[in-house]
């Protein structure tokens, strides 16, 4: 084929290149096929587009050594961007891309377009193939004497069916514990709030007087002793699952809790924790005493006991029970009623 | 001048002459110095008075004739000069059109108007005050500190680059990109519409301070890579690549495989 030049109109033939002529779909030349200038131009294109990428290589490898990375350059649209980002971007992109475009031009415009029928194989395997397989099982079968020796067949049937145990096994330490510790089921149920427990804020571990929050007032709180159970125990464990919210409002728009007098004041602490997914919610409209949770508009409103009013929330928000100690400071008066986080299957 | 030039050779021109002038200089300033003390005195009650002036022809049909608040708008007995200040200055009051939120808006009173509504209502009860410059002096503040202040609190409704988000029913946290230091230390103290009150007892100046620095920080932070879409992460650029960027690889596709002529 090397006698051939790319401009030779009969270049393109399907005989001249070995291929049989597909007799249904009549072969259409290019322009470039018939007319020489247009093949040079097509030629001059795919050229071009590669002699530009070299150019912008070379413009990226200059603009990446010689551009301020702290300047900032206007560009509409995108508004005050990095100009080394910006250009180097621009420059990388642009190279890489006119490589692939110009190969591509090169492939439409000036390689060969004929129309070739390639045949599809059968799916099925040839008959021969099947015995074959067959052959090979049956032999292996014979040869190994998985029929003649009981005892090999019996203990291996045996260790296939015990080895998955092992793989079980493990699976107990979801819903039992050693004796004397706590399962981790009953773990789930209990967080680090007890009788008298100051509540602090977060991150500041300050302690909070009543009076400091007024009436659409709202804290992000943790136990006073986070820090020092998070040194001991080394887990976020137990920072996830103490971790409430305060906020405040007029006794008179409280309409129901979930326990007796756990306000104090009108200021009642709800776990900040989702009871649908666990996400942690702080986001508290002080006017309707909603709150929302981000991740999927699950809504508890605080002025009923933390009730669901929308979203896909099955249960309502765990209210902590809260009271003030001999100095004033807001204390738990006891641990949640209910275990706080997204349901599971042991509570029902 | 006749007068004058008739008896300026007069022994008794010169000691009148400068009778003349004792008096009126003395009683010009005993004049101007009364004055002064009294403005002094009453600058305050002016401006309260000058504030009910403006409250009675602009803001009884919602908040009533003694700010006591009425079914279209909340009192403002106790919500103190910083809510004012806040809600006016920022546009947000008076109110265009009812709705599910007062809306950022070009401001309808001066600063001067601004402050002696504030003065008004700050003295119909105590209430979080205008803060001084002193307190909102954030140079020295830990902006790190600020940046995880402002994640515990702030960030579940502004988002964490302070872009802002949605509430519940048309209700919004707009975006904290165009906020003053004093807009937001006072709507940390005050609490506008569906935002807590963040208030000095829980949240220290100290840390209202570093608050204010991070979120200066944030409205500073260049954006070397252009066309944010919201700085909303995920959400808009996984939108954005599965409309534009596949458009655009579709559009390839359909290059690559149309015939040459």
């Amino acid at each position: 084929m090397s006698d051939l030049t790319p401009h030779d109109a009969h270049v393109n033939a399907p005989e001249r290149l070995g291929y049989s002529p597909v007799a249904d779909v009549p072969h259409a030349l290019r322009m470039a096929d018939t007319d020489p200038r247009a093949a040079r131009r097509a030629e001059r294109q795919v050229a071009a587009m590669f002699m530009l990428s070299m150019l912008l290589t070379v413009a990226f490898v200059i603009a990446y050594m010689t551009i301020d990375k702290t300047s900032i350059i206007y560009i509409p649209v995108f508004g005050d961007v990095g100009t080394s980002t910006f250009v180097l971007g621009l420059t990388l992109g642009a190279a890489i891309f006119l490589i692939g475009a110009g190969a591509i031009q090169w492939a439409k415009k000036l390689m060969p377009d004929v129309e070739v029928v390639q045949d599809r194989h059968e799916l099925a395997s040839p008959a021969s193939a099947d015995q074959e397989a067959l052959a090979n099982y049956d032999r292996g079968k014979a040869e190994s004497g998985f029929a003649r020796f009981k005892l090999i067949r019996r203990t291996l049937i045996g260790a296939l069916a015990l080895f998955p145990i092992a793989l079980l096994i493990p699976l107990r330490d979801l819903w039992t514990a050693p004796a004397g510790s706590p399962s981790p089921a009953d773990l789930l149920s209990v967080t680090l709030w007890h009788d008298g427990l100051r509540i602090v804020t977060d991150p500041s571990l300050t302690p909070i007087k009543p009076e400091d929050l007024p009436i659409g007032g709202l804290v992000s709180a943790i136990p006073e002793d986070l820090e020092e159970v998070q040194e001991i125990e080394g887990n976020m464990n137990a920072r996830t699952k103490a971790a409430i919210i305060l906020v405040r409002m007029d006794p008179a728009d409280i309409r129901a809790q979930q326990g007796d007098g756990w306000d104090y004041q009108g200021i009642v602490a709800f776990s900040k924790i989702c009871t649908h997914v666990g996400c942690p919610i702080a986001l508290y409209e002080q006017r309707t005493h909603h709150l929302l949770c981000p991740c999927h508009q699950s809504t508890f409103d605080l002025a009923d006991a933390g009730n669901v009013v929308f979203g896909p929330a099955a249960r309502r928000m765990p209210q902590l029970p809260i009271g003030v100690d001999e100095e004033g400071f807001l204390v738990a008066r006891s641990d949640f009623a209910e275990p706080v986080g997204p349901s599971f299957w042991e509570r029902g | 001048m006749k007068f004058l030039a008739a008896h300026r050779r007069s022994p008794l021109f010169a000691p009148s002459l400068l009778t003349i002038a004792l008096v009126s200089v003395g009683g010009a300033y005993a004049v101007v110095s009364s004055s002064q003390t009294a403005q002094a005195a009453d600058a305050g009650q002016v401006a309260i008075d000058e504030g009910n002036k403006l409250y009675l022809t602009g803001c009884t049909s919602c908040h009533g004739m003694q700010a006591q608040g009425s079914v279209n708008g909340p009192t403002l007995i106790g919500v103190g000069a910083a809510s004012v200040h806040f809600q006016v200055a920022t546009g947000r009051m008076p109110l265009a059109a009812p709705g599910a939120q007062a809306m950022a808006k070009e401001p309808q009173y001066s600063a001067d108007e601004t402050a002696q509504l504030a003065a008004y209502v700050a003295s119909l009860a105590p209430g979080p005050a205008i803060p001084t410059a002193e307190q909102l002096d954030y140079e020295d503040a830990d902006i790190a500190e600020g940046g995880v202040l402002f994640r515990v609190n702030c960030a579940q409704c502004h988002q964490a680059a302070g872009q802002g988000g949605a509430l519940t029913q048309g209700k919004y946290a707009p975006s904290l990109m165009d906020a003053t230091p004093q807009e937001l230390y006072e709507a940390m103290v005050s609490g506008p519409q569906s935002m807590p009150v963040f208030s000095n007892g829980t949240l220290p100046v100290e840390e209202k301070k570093a608050i204010i620095a991070y979120v200066s920080e944030l409205q500073d932070a260049p954006n070397p890579g252009g066309l944010s879409l919201g700085r909303l992460g995920p959400v808009t650029e996984g939108l954005f690549l599965w409309t534009a960027v596949f458009a655009a690889l579709i559009g390839a596709a359909v290059w690559i495989g149309i015939k040459a002529r």
